[in-house]
């Protein structure tokens, strides 16, 4: 089974909205060792401008695995999720991801490559709040390993 | 708000923050709980085997997370954080009863001062080795 070329440029259906929960920002933040107050606080976080907490950088991580789902789940995508390594992770913000946020992502795939056998999908997610608006880009390139 | 550090009194080169972070395999549960990441390969140590790891490894977006922290912490704010890339390299064994201890360093690698910004970038280590490559942190400081 190899990665179907014909992915790249295809763009997915948004996935059902992911409501950002004070307590899931700060059982988040603690697994990611953040202690600042502004992850925990929410005094602290409205004294700093904020409307809410304010998830760590990562935790858009979160909102965007129900998008890799739908990629690995593709019917004709031939990913085969157990000859998957995580290669490279960004996240590009507009805005930082608070506590009571309703955020919508939406997957498309941005680029897929070859090389030496193992195959490369560069997997673009772009999360937008209640309103529309643009908050992050999270792009994950995940290397598909070619058969031994 | 926390003021920001200054960007007209940074070179690039100036180590903006050193720590480092000991891992367990609880914190290995922990991530996986609070992420929805349950590959058993982060906490099951004949799982990794079976696929050619030595033991459990940490997850990469726990390394990649704990890696920002003291940039945020440097920069007073999580919201100043506006970009933030990382390459996994090596993986991090977690030992059962050792557990792993990986070091962040993190410097100023580029000055964008028209837009308020600085790249930080982290060099992230375990046993001696690098984990992370390209890892680096855009911070808005306007």
């Amino acid at each position: 089974m190899s990665v179907n070329p014909e992915l790249q440029g295809r763009v997915f259906p948004p996935v059902a909205p992911y409501l950002v929960g004070r307590e899931k920002v700060r059982e988040f933040s603690r697994a990611v060792f953040a202690t600042n107050p502004i992850n925990h606080d929410p005094e602290a976080a409205r004294a700093a401008g904020h409307a809410d907490i304010v998830a760590p950088p990562t935790f858009a991580v979160v909102v965007q695995e129900a998008t890799l789902a739908q990629l690995l789940a593709e019917p004709d995508a031939g990913i085969d999720f157990t000859r998957v390594v995580h290669g490279d992770q960004r996240f590009s913000f507009s805005r930082p991801i608070v506590a009571g946020d309703s955020l919508t992502a939406t997957l498309a795939v941005t680029s897929i490559k070859t090389l030496g056998g193992h195959s490369m999908v560069t997997a673009e997610s772009t999360i937008v709040d209640a309103a529309g608006a643009h908050v992050v880009t999270a792009i994950s390139t995940l290397v598909v390993r070619g058969d031994e | 708000m926390t003021p920001a550090p200054a960007l007209a009194l940074l070179t690039v080169g100036d180590v903006v923050a050193e720590t480092s972070f000991s891992l367990t395999r609880d914190s290995l549960v922990r991530y996986a709980g609070a992420s929805g990441d349950f590959n058993p390969i982060h906490y099951r140590d004949d799982v990794a085997q079976s696929v050619g790891l030595s033991g459990a490894l940490a997850h990469g977006m726990l390394t990649m997370g704990l890696a920002v922290q003291p940039v945020v912490d440097w920069a007073g704010d999580p919201a100043r954080v506006i970009d933030y890339q990382v390459r996994f390299t090596r993986p991090v064994f977690v030992d059962a009863t050792e557990g792993a201890l990986v070091t962040v360093v993190a410097k100023v690698g580029a000055l964008d001062l028209p837009a308020g910004v600085a790249r930080i970038d982290l060099v992230v280590t375990f046993n001696g080795a690098t984990v992370l490559g390209k890892a680096q942190a855009r911070v808005n400081l306007a």
